[in-house]
């Protein structure tokens, strides 16, 4: 077979890329249908700044979702085919077995892989962690901002004080000593994720107990219906059975952790909680103050009722917002740690790490580190224009 | 403004001294010396070797004892041999009675940062020598960062919803989207690579520690002012737009003074306080940006050292490397606050 021109490639990408656009053009035109319906998400689909960021956004989330079950990629992204090292865009395979893809579609990269395979792949790894430690993220920063923001005391001095000491890390030598594996020996992440982790519970739990504070029967079913599955979660998520694991009392450990994953999420989360402190602080400090939290006190509501009930919902708008750009952010973060070489395996198709290796040849075959660099910059992009179509719409009400 | 200084200055030293703490205590875990142990004699050492190692060489002691040691408030360790004594204050191993005469303290107090086990030089002179190379990088991010930012920002808040406004501010969304190590790759990869790009700037930096020019420095400055970019200009142009809708600009133009001149003499002075402050807090994202780009682009100053010492546990010249990054962090955030305060009067410190 003759290598490919780059038309042919351009053609190639798009057709292999079919069931994402499947899922596109599905999602939108059902979206697009009952936009009036949909709340601020439905509005999304006035702004053409947010529909393109909502575009690339779940172009990423579909490709991220259908890699793994062999569908957009066309080789294994882990397999070395012989002859294809720092090969070109479009070149074809030296010897095609029947059923194999014919052509490295972006290039082979330094170990001869298949660039284009590990790029998709490597969505999947991002569309995971990025939101889920996001996520984690939130409910530390909400569970601890609220209060801080809401009674402003000691408690406030005390916790912007860790917040600000934490932020004044600069972010590169925390993921060093955090992330290293001789600090993986001594079991400090699972210690910090067994911190971490306990957050979600808290918070539901606080949540639940706030709102039916009157009614005992109605409380402790909700906490036992959110309570539980929750806790088999957290513990099957901090320990692990690795051999070199800290925390492994657990016996029914479902969740599939390899305890790199689990140190660089402990990572983000911690980089990113004391952000979130301080918009949830600041948030609450404004809001306290409006005449229905002053009514809210007078009915006699409980401080925690007033700051999940009123305070939060009413603070919804600026931390949706917040949330797409700090998924970008830690997008950015998990790359930042993959680029120095930080957290998985080398071998492990995430962007970052492929940036890593692919930057040490980068004069000569650019290709291998410029797909993955690409393929971030455009998720980045999306999350930050769908950030601020969402922020445009919700300020128009 | 006295008292509210000498807080500030107080809780800059508090939380240098936390993170310090912290710094200490991830850097001297057991596994993480036992590593340095290795490093620094050889990757065949057995267990028994490393803990005599380790022993020999202060490690043993208790961390507080240690920490104390560093900071100059416990005087340093000190171990007599058949060849004579050696410690912490101490320059290799002497007799016993130079060490009577030696200080017996030597910690941060008194001036003296330790030594590092990567670089086997004094941690003083190789940070001042560091932060020089930082310095005339990050002098020459500000001087294009500063001036774009501020020329986009304007330019794009001065006629909201034009398609300048459209265009420059989708330039500046991009920007901010771009981290350090993905518009570095994209800008080598066009500008400098041998095989495609157009060879105009060279790929790597190490050739701009002695003889900056336009051609090895260009491209490292982009890739750090890039991403800082697009962040303040989004800012200026929300105060400009801001500043632009307001009372005494429409007066001015119904006078008949000219757009140019409404821009230039009304409103330019009032939108460039907001920027002011984000200049100075972006400060602590650009050292961020300074140690990937001089990573990637092998530049061989503070950033660089910064990875070479995490990547080595090389704990005296890590602290130094820490406390000198909080101080910049916290002193530009003082900076930024009294700055806000000088060019807006509405503002009091109470």
């Amino acid at each position: 077979m003759d290598p490919l021109t780059p038309f042919q490639i351009i053609g190639h990408i798009l057709y292999r890329f079919t069931p994402v656009w499947f899922a596109l053009v599905l999602l939108f035109s059902v979206s697009f249908a009952f936009r009036r319906r949909l709340g601020l998400y439905g509005k999304l689909f006035y702004s053409p700044v947010g529909m393109i960021g909502l575009g690339l956004v779940m172009f990423w989330l579909f490709t991220g979702l259908f890699a793994p079950f062999d569908m957009i990629v066309t080789h294994d992204p882990l397999a070395q085919l012989s002859g294809m090292k720092n090969k070109a865009p479009g070149t074809p395979l030296r010897a095609a077995e029947a059923g194999q893809y014919g052509w490295y579609l972006l290039g082979g990269d330094n170990l001869a892989r298949d660039v284009f395979s590990r790029m998709v792949r490597g969505a999947t790894t991002v569309i995971i962690i990025a939101p889920l430690a996001t996520l984690f993220a939130f409910m530390v920063g909400i569970t601890l901002g609220l209060p801080a923001g809401y009674y402003g005391d000691r408690r406030d001095t005390l916790l912007s004080f860790l917040a600000n000491l934490i932020l004044a890390f600069p972010v590169i030598l925390l993921f060093y000593l955090l992330v290293a594996p001789e600090i993986r020996l001594t079991g400090l992440p699972q210690y910090m994720a067994a911190a971490l982790f306990a957050f979600p519970l808290v918070f539901s739990a606080v949540l639940i107990r706030s709102r039916f504070a009157s009614q005992p029967g109605k409380m402790w079913l909700w906490l036992i219906v959110v309570l539980v599955p929750l806790f088999l979660v957290y513990a099957a998520a901090i320990n692990s059975g690795a051999p070199d694991s800290a925390i492994a009392f657990w016996p029914f450990d479902f969740v599939p952790d390899d305890l790199s994953i689990l140190t660089i999420f402990v990572a983000v989360v911690f980089v990113n909680s004391p952000m979130v402190f301080r918009i949830v602080r600041g948030l609450a400090m404004d809001i306290k103050t409006r005449d229905y939290i002053a009514a809210a006190r007078t009915r006699g509501e409980s401080p925690w009722y007033i700051m999940l009930w009123e305070i939060l919902p009413n603070a919804r708008g600026p931390l949706i917002v917040d949330f797409c750009l700090r998924i970008g952010y830690t997008t950015i973060l998990l790359g930042t740690l993959g680029f120095f070489g930080l957290g998985l395996e080398p071998e492990s198709p995430d962007w970052g790490s492929t940036i890593n290796e692919g930057r040490k040849l980068l004069s000569i075959y650019p290709h291998a580190a410029l797909a993955p660099a690409l393929a971030l910059l455009s998720l980045v992009l999306g999350l930050n224009l769908l950030a601020d179509g969402l922020r445009e719409e919700s300020l128009k009400d | 403004m006295g008292l509210f200084l000498l807080r500030r200055v107080g809780m800059m030293i508090l939380t240098a001294l936390c993170l310090t703490v912290i710094v200490f205590v991830l850097t001297n875990l057991r596994p993480n010396l036992e590593k340095l142990a290795k490093t620094q004699g050889n990757f065949r050492m057995s267990d028994e070797a490393v803990a005599s190692w380790l022993e020999r060489n202060g490690y043993d002691e208790a961390m507080p004892l240690r920490y104390g040691q560093w900071l100059g408030v416990v005087p340093g360790w000190r171990q007599e041999t058949d060849q004579g004594v050696t410690g912490r204050c101490l320059d290799g191993t002497i007799a016993p009675e130079a060490a009577a005469r030696a200080p017996r303290f030597c910690g941060v107090l008194q001036g003296d940062w330790g030594f590092s086990t990567v670089f086997r030089e004094e941690v003083s002179t190789i940070v001042a020598k560091r932060l020089g190379l930082t310095g005339k990088l990050m002098l020459w991010v500000l001087a294009l960062m500063v001036p774009l930012a501020l020329i986009v920002g304007v330019l794009a808040g001065m006629r909201e919803g034009s398609w300048l406004d459209r265009g420059l501010s989708s330039l500046s969304i991009i920007t901010t989207a771009t981290p350090e190590y993905v518009s570095g790759v994209i800008l080598i990869a066009v500008f400098a690579s041998s095989s495609v790009g157009l060879k105009w700037f060279k790929g790597t930096a190490t050739g701009a520690m002695d003889h900056a020019n336009f051609e090895n420095f260009f491209l490292p400055v982009l890739t750090i002012a890039l991403y800082g970019m697009g962040y303040i200009a989004r800012m200026t142009r929300a105060s400009m737009a801001e500043v632009m809708a307001a009372q005494y600009i429409r007066t001015a133009r119904l006078k008949g003074v000219s757009f140019s001149n409404v821009v230039i003499k009304h409103a330019l002075r009032n939108a460039l306080i907001a920027p002011f402050t984000v200049i100075m807090l972006q400060f602590p994202w650009l050292l961020n940006g300074v140690v990937i780009v001089e990573t990637l682009f092998n530049y061989k100053g503070f950033g660089w050292t910064l990875v070479q010492a995490a990547g080595n546990n090389d704990i005296d010249l890590l602290l130094a490397v820490s406390v000198v990054s909080v101080l910049v962090v916290l002193t530009t955030q003082l900076l930024s606050d009294i700055g806000y305060v000088y060019l807006n009067p509405r503002i009091r410190i109470s």
